[in-house]
């Protein structure tokens, strides 16, 4: 579904990212380690179309998008989490929801001036969608309140909802579990693995954690100053000598 | 008593203008909420929606059509599809091929752009006078005969509901519908909206849209008041409508509604007690003030720089 081929990132004299390939199956979840300042974030932001990458390929569903503007990646499928949290905060956490939803309502200004039969029945469905996905997430009951006044990792979880009722085929998650707590962080696992086997949806995720990582990736790709260290299943990866290495230092 | 009189007499020309201040103000309210840009163009979007207003009410004239109700319901939709044609137009031109760049680039071709739609009018129109037929005539007055009187003109009570009217349904337009929600997510994050798939262009455009619509609301009502316009009569409402923008805290809607207000009622204060003459110093005074010591406007927030 998405292949990167020998991804290269320059920044003038730093090349931050070097030769990196990865891919993803459908319905798979994959996850990007390494040290801080490893250039995890920096192949993130070539995927989802945030930098142009300076060299490589990138391709998703057999396009190359290698350079496309972000919104037009996100409008293929392919939608993002920040590290941080970037909620409309000053509005409401159901009209998050709906706001997300504003293309699939394609509706002109007339018709909802008159508001047509046609314009209640999509209004009602983004509505519906909203409610299901707030359900799903734990926030039904905060449907009205401001999203800046939730606390960390509701506002966390009201933003994979914010993604998922794009109805999006690749969710790529910038540290979703940074800032929560263990039990946040289990309820978070639980609902990235449900967004795999329930909603048929492929992960690409970031994270330090590496209880969640080793416990739902299907795959685990390793990067270290920049370049791939190692690729292979989370048990492989447990037992690399490069990756406890490149981890621990060398003894 | 007859001081009450004509201290409610100011309050009530007050109310008038500042109404009609206060509709121009949501034009630079909403795009500096949006792109966080003053649109400098838009006291000529409301002058020419006064000319195009005059032209309609002098074409209709010209049929021999006289009937009230149809001559200010053709002058006022000619003016705001006018008014919100040129508005589209500013931000095309001026705005969008330049958004992203530095501040100060934007602002300039805004600058251009009014100076080029000004002279454009002192061209097709002539930099003469022109008169204004008033159309609603009449009015309430109050107090004894031999004394002073308190007037309300019905032009007054037009433009004081029209005002009302237009921003009732904007608050509504903005808090409950689709666009109106999409407005308010591109003005707290462009690019997070961008990303959900907002045709961001097509939202900032509209912002400009109805800016422009209201301003020409404003055209129609305030050249009718005035009796007379000519191709400058935009560059001091905009600077007053500005300035009330500033005062109510930019970027904030209700912010322009009261910056409006007070910017009218303290102009016809100075007005009635002190001199017609310093009503301009006493609202750029104001303006001066507010930005020494609140420069974020009286509901405005302040602002986090955005990362």
């Amino acid at each position: 579904m998405l292949e990167v081929r020998n991804l290269s990132m320059r920044f003038g004299g730093l090349l931050a990212v070097d030769q990196v390939s990865l891919n993803v199956q459908e319905h798979e979840i994959v996850s990007i380690i390494g040290p801080n300042g490893a250039g995890k974030t920096t192949v993130f932001n070539c995927m989802s179309g945030f930098y142009a990458p300076t060299g490589g390929e990138i391709l998703f569903q057999g396009r190359e998008i290698q350079g496309t503007p972000d919104y037009k990646i996100s409008r293929l499928g392919l939608v993002r989490t920040f590290q941080h949290v970037r909620l409309f905060n000053k509005m409401t956490v159901v009209e998050n929801l709906l706001v997300a939803q504003h293309r699939h309502l394609n509706t002109n200004l007339l018709s909802g001036l008159i508001k047509t039969p046609n314009y209640r029945e999509r209004e009602q469905k983004s509505l519906d969608r909203a409610a299901y996905w707030l359900d799903r997430v734990g926030l039904l009951e905060l449907a009205n309140r401001e999203a800046g006044n939730l606390a960390y990792g509701q506002q966390r979880r009201l933003e994979i909802a914010r993604c998922m009722v794009t109805e999006p085929q690749l969710l790529m998650l910038d540290e979703p579990a940074a800032g929560l707590n263990p039990a946040e962080t289990r309820e978070l696992n639980q609902l990235i693995i449900s967004l795999k086997e329930d909603y048929r949806v492929s992960v690409v995720l970031i994270e330090h954690d590496m209880s969640l990582v080793m416990e739902i990736s299907d795959r685990i790709n390793v990067i270290n100053q920049g370049k791939p260290l190692a690729s292979g299943t989370p048990d492989e990866i447990r037992h690399n000598d490069d990756v406890i290495k490149a981890y621990l230092g060398e003894a | 008593m007859q001081d009450l009189l004509y201290f409610v007499q100011q309050l009530i020309n007050g109310l008038t203008i500042g109404s009609a201040y206060a509709l121009i103000a949501i034009g630079y309210t909403m795009v500096y909420g949006i792109i966080g840009m003053i649109n400098f163009a838009h006291g000529e979007v409301y002058m020419i929606g006064a000319y195009t207003a005059l032209i309609a009410i002098t074409g209709l004239a010209a049929f021999g059509i006289a009937w009230l109700p149809l001559v200010l319901l053709v002058a006022l939709v000619c003016a705001v599809i006018v008014s919100s044609a040129m508005g589209w137009a500013v931000e095309r031109v001026a705005y969008r091929p330049v958004r992203g760049r530095h501040r100060l680039i934007p602002l300039i071709s805004a600058i251009g752009m009014s100076i080029f739609l000004q002279n454009y009018v002192h061209l097709a129109q002539g930099s003469r006078n022109m008169g204004f037929p008033l159309l609603i005539e009449g009015g309430f007055r109050f107090g004894a005969a031999d004394s002073f009187q308190t007037s309300i003109s019905y032009m007054q009570i037009t433009i004081f509901i029209t005002t009302l009217v237009c921003m009732t349904a904007l608050s509504l337009f903005i808090s409950r519908s689709r666009t109106g929600r999409a407005c308010r997510a591109v003005s707290q994050d462009l690019g997070m909206s961008n990303l959900l798939g907002i045709d961001t262009n097509k939202i900032i455009a509209a912002t400009f849209v109805i800016g422009a619509a209201l301003a020409a609301v404003a055209g129609l009502l305030l050249g009718m008041y005035y009796g007379s316009i000519d191709p400058l009569f935009g560059f001091i409402a905009g600077l007053k409508a500005f300035t009330a923008a500033v005062l109510g805290g930019i970027g904030s809607i209700p912010g322009a509604m009261l910056g409006g207000i007070i910017l009218g009622i303290s102009e016809s204060m100075t007005s009635g007690y002190l001199s017609g003459e310093y009503k301009d110093v006493v609202s750029f005074g104001l303006l001066i003030l507010i930005l020494l010591f609140k420069p974020t406007g009286l509901l405005g927030k302040p602002e986090v720089e955005k990362i």
